[in-house]
Order: C-alpha cells, then sequence, then structure tokens
C-alpha cells in the first residue's frame, strides 16, 4: 500500500511543472516589493511614462502612496496628472474606443499584468523591442510579435538596431575575460539617454512596480504567515498530548 | 446548566442524539490516517460556506461589475484577500479530501454491504460538488471562468435532438453573459448549499444507522461485550474529536502554507488567464478547467471517433457521465467476501493501483495541450478507468481471499 501511495505522489509530479511552458525565451525576474526605492521608481517611471495610455483601474492611489511611504502631497503633486482625487481608482483620461482606433486595440488594464503574464515576461517584454521598417509604428518585440505598442522607452533605452538577446543572459569568455551580451542590444541604431545596464535596473524597477500592484498584499501576507503557521504548530502540539492522554485507555 | 439541559431535552431530543452521534457512537478503534480525510471535508465544507457568505457581502453578481467587484474584495475590504484566498484554496482543499476520502472508500471496500447507500450519498454530494465548484468557477468573470464555462455548457449542445436548446436553456443566452452569470451565483451561494448541506445529513444518518468501516473490513458489531458494547469499538467522542484535532492540525499547516504563501499554486488552483477579464471576442490559447475536473475532461477529447452517425463529441459527453455514473454502481460490482484490500487476492491489489495511476496521468493530460500521443496515452488511460469497474465482477469472484481476522488488527 505504502509503494502505491509514493507511487501516486510520484505520477502527480509533472503537474507542478506547469508554471514553465512559455515559448519565448525570457530573463528571469524575481521581484522584491520590500524593496520601497525601488518600488517608488516604478511609480515614477510608470505614471510618466505607461499611464498616458494604460490604466490600473482595480488600484487606489492612496493605497500605493501609503505602502509605498510617499507623503500623499507629495504624490498629489507629482504622480496625479488627471486631477482625481487621492482616494481614487488608477483610471485615465483615454477612451477606449479612440485607444482601438489608434492602435488596433485599447491598451490592457495593467493592474493584473504580472499575474497574467508573470514578472519574467513584462520585465522581458519591456527590453525586447527593436527597429523593424515593416511594423507601422517602425519597431518590434521579441516578446511579442507584431506588437501594437509603440517604444514608448526609445528616449531612455535608445533603438535597438537588431533583435536584442533576451532569455541569454550576460556570460564571461573564460579566455579573454571579456564579458558577452552584458546589454541585451549588441547594437543601437539610435542611443538612448541611459547606458544598457542603466535601462535594464529601471525596466526592473518598473516591472517590480507592477508586480506589486498586482498582489500588493504579498509581503503583509507572508508575515501573517508565518504567525499563522507557528500558531497552527502550538495548536498540533497541544492536540497530540490531548490525543495522547484519551488513548492511553484504548489497547 | 443542567436544568437548562434537561428544560430542552423535554422537548428535543438533544442527549439522545447527542449519545447516538457522538458519546455513544462505537468507531471501529483500528482507524488509520485515511480515515481522517471526511471530518477534514466537513470542516472545508465550514470553511466554504463561511468565507461565502462574507464574500457574498461584497461581490457584485454582473457581467459589468464582478471582476472589478473580486479586485475591490482583494484590495479594498478589510482581510477580503485572506476570506478569497480561503475560499479558493478551500475549493481545491474539498477536492483533495474528498478524492482521499473517496480512495479509502475503494481500498477497505467501504461502499460493500450494507453501506451502499452511504456510498450513493457520497456520490451525490460529489456531483453537487462537481456541479457548486463548476458554477463558482464562473462567479470572478475572468477570461478562464469565461470560456471553461463555454467550453462545458457546449458539451450539453452534443446531446442529439435536444442539445442545441439545452444548453440554450443552461445559458439563457445565446452566449455565455450576465444572465448566466446570475443564474450561476443563484444556484452557487442558495440552491446548491442547501442541497449539499441535505446530502451530508444523509451521508452521515446513513452511516451511523449501520456503523463505520475500518482498515480491516471486519464487522465490529459481530463481537460485543456483555454490555452490548462493541469490543473493537470506542465511543467516537472524545476519542476520535481528540484524535481529528491532530488530523486538522497537519491540514490546516498545508493549507495555510498555501493561503499565505502560494494562493494560485504556480496557476493550478488560480488558472493566470483568470486574472484578465471575460471577453466573449477573444479566445484563449489554451482552454483547460481547474485540476480536479482535469481526468474527466482527459477523457472527454480522448474520444476521437464519430460513431453510429454521432459525432465524436457526443460519444465523449457519454464517456465522461459514464465515467461518474460507473461509480454509482460500484457495490454491485463488488463480488468479493472480502472488504478490505489487506485480505483481496492481487488482482485486485493490482486492478486499484492501475485505476488510482490512471485517474492521475489522466489529471494531468487534461491540464496540458492535447497532442497525437497525449491523446493515445488518455484513450489507453480511459480503457483501463472504466475496466476497473467492468472486470470487477470477475476478478473479485476469482481471487482467492486471504483469511479475515475475528478482531480488529493494529
Amino acid at each position: 500500500m505504502k509503494k502505491l501511495i509514493v507511487g501516486l505522489f510520484i505520477a502527480l509530479l509533472p503537474a507542478l511543472g506547469l508554471a514553465a511552458g512559455a515559448a519565448v525565451p525570457l530573463d528571469h525576474m524575481e521581484p522584491d516589493h520590500t524593496d520601497k526605492a525601488s518600488l517608488q521608481r516604478g511609480a515614477a517611471l510608470f505614471t510618466n511614462y505607461c499611464m498616458g495610455c494604460h490604466s490600473m483601474e482595480y488600484a487606489r492611489y492612496k493605497r500605493v502612496a501609503d505602502d509605498l511611504e510617499i507623503p500623499v502631497e507629495l504624490y498629489e503633486e507629482n504622480l496625479i496628472f488627471t486631477g482625481a482625487k487621492i482616494g481614487e481608482l488608477m483610471k485615465n483620461s483615454m477612451s477606449k474606443d479612440m485607444a482601438a482606433g489608434w492602435f488596433g486595440a485599447p491598451p490592457p488594464d495593467l493592474t493584473l499584468e504580472t499575474r497574467l503574464r508573470g514578472e519574467s515576461w513584462v520585465y522581458s517584454y519591456l527590453r525586447g523591442f527593436y527597429k523593424d521598417d515593416s511594423r507601422p509604428l517602425g519597431v518590434n518585440n521579441v516578446v511579442f510579435d507584431n506588437v501594437g505598442m509603440p517604444h514608448i522607452l526609445v528616449e531612455m533605452q535608445g533603438l535597438c538596431a537588431v533583435k536584442p538577446n533576451i532569455g541569454v543572459g550576460a556570460s564571461v569568455e573564460p579566455l579573454s575575460g571579456n564579458v558577452n551580451n552584458a546589454d541585451a542590444c549588441p547594437d543601437y541604431a539610435t542611443e538612448g539617454s541611459m547606458s544598457g545596464a542603466e535601462f535594464d535596473q529601471a525596466m526592473w524597477d518598473l516591472t517590480n512596480f507592477m508586480s506589486y500592484m498586482g498582489d500588493p498584499v504579498k509581503v503583509e501576507r507572508e508575515r501573517l504567515g508565518i504567525f499563522v503557521l507557528i500558531f497552527v504548530a502550538i495548536f498540533f502540539v497541544f492536540a497530540y498530548l490531548l490525543n495522547r492522554e484519551y488513548w492511553k485507555d484504548v489497547h | 446548566m443542567q436544568k437548562l439541559i434537561n428544560w430542552v431535552d423535554e422537548r428535543l431530543p438533544i442527549v439522545e442524539a447527542w449519545n447516538k452521534h457522538l458519546a455513544k457512537y462505537y468507531a471501529p478503534k483500528n482507524f488509520n490516517v485515511w480515515y481522517f480525510f471526511g471530518s477534514l471535508a466537513m470542516l472545508v465544507l465550514v470553511n466554504q460556506l463561511v468565507t461565502g457568505i462574507w464574500l457574498t457581502m461584497s461581490y457584485n453578481p454582473s457581467a459589468e461589475g464582478a471582476f472589478a467587484s473580486v479586485e475591490y474584495i482583494m484590495r479594498d475590504v478589510e482581510w477580503g484577500w485572506l476570506l478569497r484566498y480561503l475560499h479558493s484554496t478551500g475549493a481545491s482543499a474539498f477536492f483533495v479530501v474528498v478524492y482521499l476520502h473517496m480512495f479509502r472508500g475503494l481500498m477497505y471496500g467501504s461502499y460493500q454491504k450494507p453501506r451502499e447507500l452511504i456510498w450513493i450519498f457520497g456520490m451525490l454530494i460529489y456531483l453537487v460538488l462537481m456541479a457548486e465548484a463548476f458554477m463558482g468557477y464562473l462567479l470572478p468573470w475572468g477570461q478562464m471562468s469565461y470560456w471553461g464555462a463555454q467550453v462545458i455548457v457546449n458539451l450539453f449542445g452534443a446531446i442529439p435532438v435536444i442539445g442545441e436548446d439545452l444548453s440554450l436553456w443552461i445559458r439563457g443566452d445565446y452566449l455565455i453573459s450576465g444572465i448566466t452569470l446570475n443564474r450561476f451565483f443563484a444556484l452557487h451561494v442558495v440552491a446548491l448549499p442547501i442541497v449539499l448541506l441535505g446530502l451530508v445529513v444523509l451521508h452521515i444518518l446513513a452511516l451511523h444507522e449501520v456503523g463505520s468501516n475500518n482498515p480491516d473490513g471486519i464487522d465490529i458489531k459481530k463481537n460485543k461485550d456483555e454490555n452490548g458494547i462493541p469490543k473493537d469499538g470506542i465511543p467516537f467522542h472524545p476519542y476520535y474529536t481528540v484524535h481529528d484535532l491532530l488530523g486538522v492540525g497537519v491540514f490546516f499547516f498545508i493549507f495555510f502554507i498555501v493561503v499565505f504563501f502560494f494562493p494560485e499554486v504556480g496557476g493550478l488552483f488560480l488558472e493566470k488567464p483568470n486574472f484578465e477579464p471575460a471577453n466573449a471576442l477573444k479566445t484563449p490559447a489554451h482552454i483547460a478547467p481547474v485540476w480536479y475536473f482535469t481526468p474527466f475532461y482527459a477523457m472527454l477529447r480522448a474520444v476521437t471517433v464519430d460513431f453510429m452517425g454521432l459525432p465524436a463529441k457526443f460519444w465523449g459527453v457519454v464517456v465522461m457521465g459514464g465515467a461518474i455514473a460507473i461509480l454509482f454502481v460500484l457495490p454491485w460490482l463488488d463480488r468479493s467476501p472480502v472488504r478490505s484490500i489487506r485480505y483481496k487476492g492481487w488482482l485486485s491489489k493490482i486492478a486499484l493501483a492501475i485505476f488510482a495511476v490512471s485517474f492521475v496521468i489522466l489529471g494531468y493530460l487534461g491540464l496540458v495541450p492535447a497532442t497525437e500521443g497525449r491523446t493515445t496515452v488518455a484513450q489507453i488511460l480511459t480503457v483501463l478507468y472504466f475496466l476497473y469497474f467492468i472486470l470487477m465482477p470477475f476478478y473479485t469472484r476469482m481471487e482467492n481471499t486471504k483469511p479475515v481476522p475475528e478482531r480488529v488488527t493494529g
């Protein structure tokens, strides 16, 4: 019987590997919701560059300000452009119908984007744009083929002339000591204001912020989880002792 | 206190009920770890009812508001995220404990005479639970909610003559819409829970009438002492109530690891496409039901040939329905003179092992996109699944069984 049980568990194992399975290679991104500085930089980037088109309409400004420890006055002054009040949902003023006419499809709401596609996908996508004159907006993306979105961060990254090497990762040549692929883009058509490493860091911050927005309670949840598990463990000890006491007279 | 009890007892037999079902309900003393899952199922049921009631307070059952209201619960409602994760994790946990509970029944022959009705009530609970889970899954109104419901309701369309009208009647619309959402909500929060609770009461009443089975499959009522108490029996309360607390502790430890650290379980408990609102114009690349339905989904997809002028899809539905229906007649398929797998012959042991492994692998195949090779495997496993039942009257009678002891063993 024990063998049967073990067999059952082994048969179950493949199901656990389901999360992996994306066809496009991605650069791995592990978010850190405790890095407040990174989240604040990400929030600034998102508000300045993304929110013109993309809403985060399931979240409220106030929650972001509180969680990221940004003073409300500072937040209202610098990170709300629509005249919305701090307690409102993070919508934007672009009409979805008109946006559909401009881009083919309305830009999706991004509150849950990292939970839909994963942090690694978003991080790779943001760094995956390259020059492609056959496309209406002149750019394409290695992660999202025939993408409808313009390369909105081109002034920061510059425009990559060829397909960037996403999902490869940097490596050091053992003989020369040269670092290969430190910058995912080997050749720029136009230079941006940031170096490759700076842009990667900025996109890491932006992805980190989006990851936080998808699951804002994660840090608190995991903190509480520890206490809950400790409580259950102590409960188990008492349950065990109680059970042993009662079962002493069962033979 | 005693006065109050007496006052009530003269008007309602609470003392008798307490004794009949707890203090003087004699359960075999040799229950093993497999006997935790019945009471754990009850625990999860309570969890689902309580968290469900509180979720209903903030949920908006409309096509326009459902998705946003779930995010409202997750973000703006105090402890809403906890209620929702307890409920979503509880749904999967329910099926985990119910499958283990059913497997226990298969192993120790708990469905055999005189426990046929307990088994049938249990199967009805399982059936209602599947309907409850299916309708509940539409409520978040995400892409997988929507398209999963679309696929399943369309299955009814495969029934000849009445099929199309039947699926139209279930949806209340030509496609899954707010109307469907509203009726599924009503069924999920009112109608099915009432049926479920009623069936649970019947399941337990029938159990307490004939008494619990045990890993030896022995009838403990055959050996009674001078007071008419089974020698191998112990009062359910306090012995098994304190014993079940241990199970509760272990279960909660695993359950809360999921709730607090991995509520999505990598897309297994909460599927990723469901983080996108339902969109009738955009079909997801890969539609898969939640894990607890996938064995049957794999069987559905395994049928690929038209037969007797009817499409393969129809026969797929027949196979899927048959896979569940055949479980109902299990008590009459088992002709073995013994109950427990411990005393059955090697044919029964091998058959049960093949059955369990087939079911688990079918579950995996139902999760992943179908390929030609996978479909072939699913076809073989579907046949094996049915052979377990169809051949049961033969192998249980043919094989040599071991002698069953008079009294329970450890």
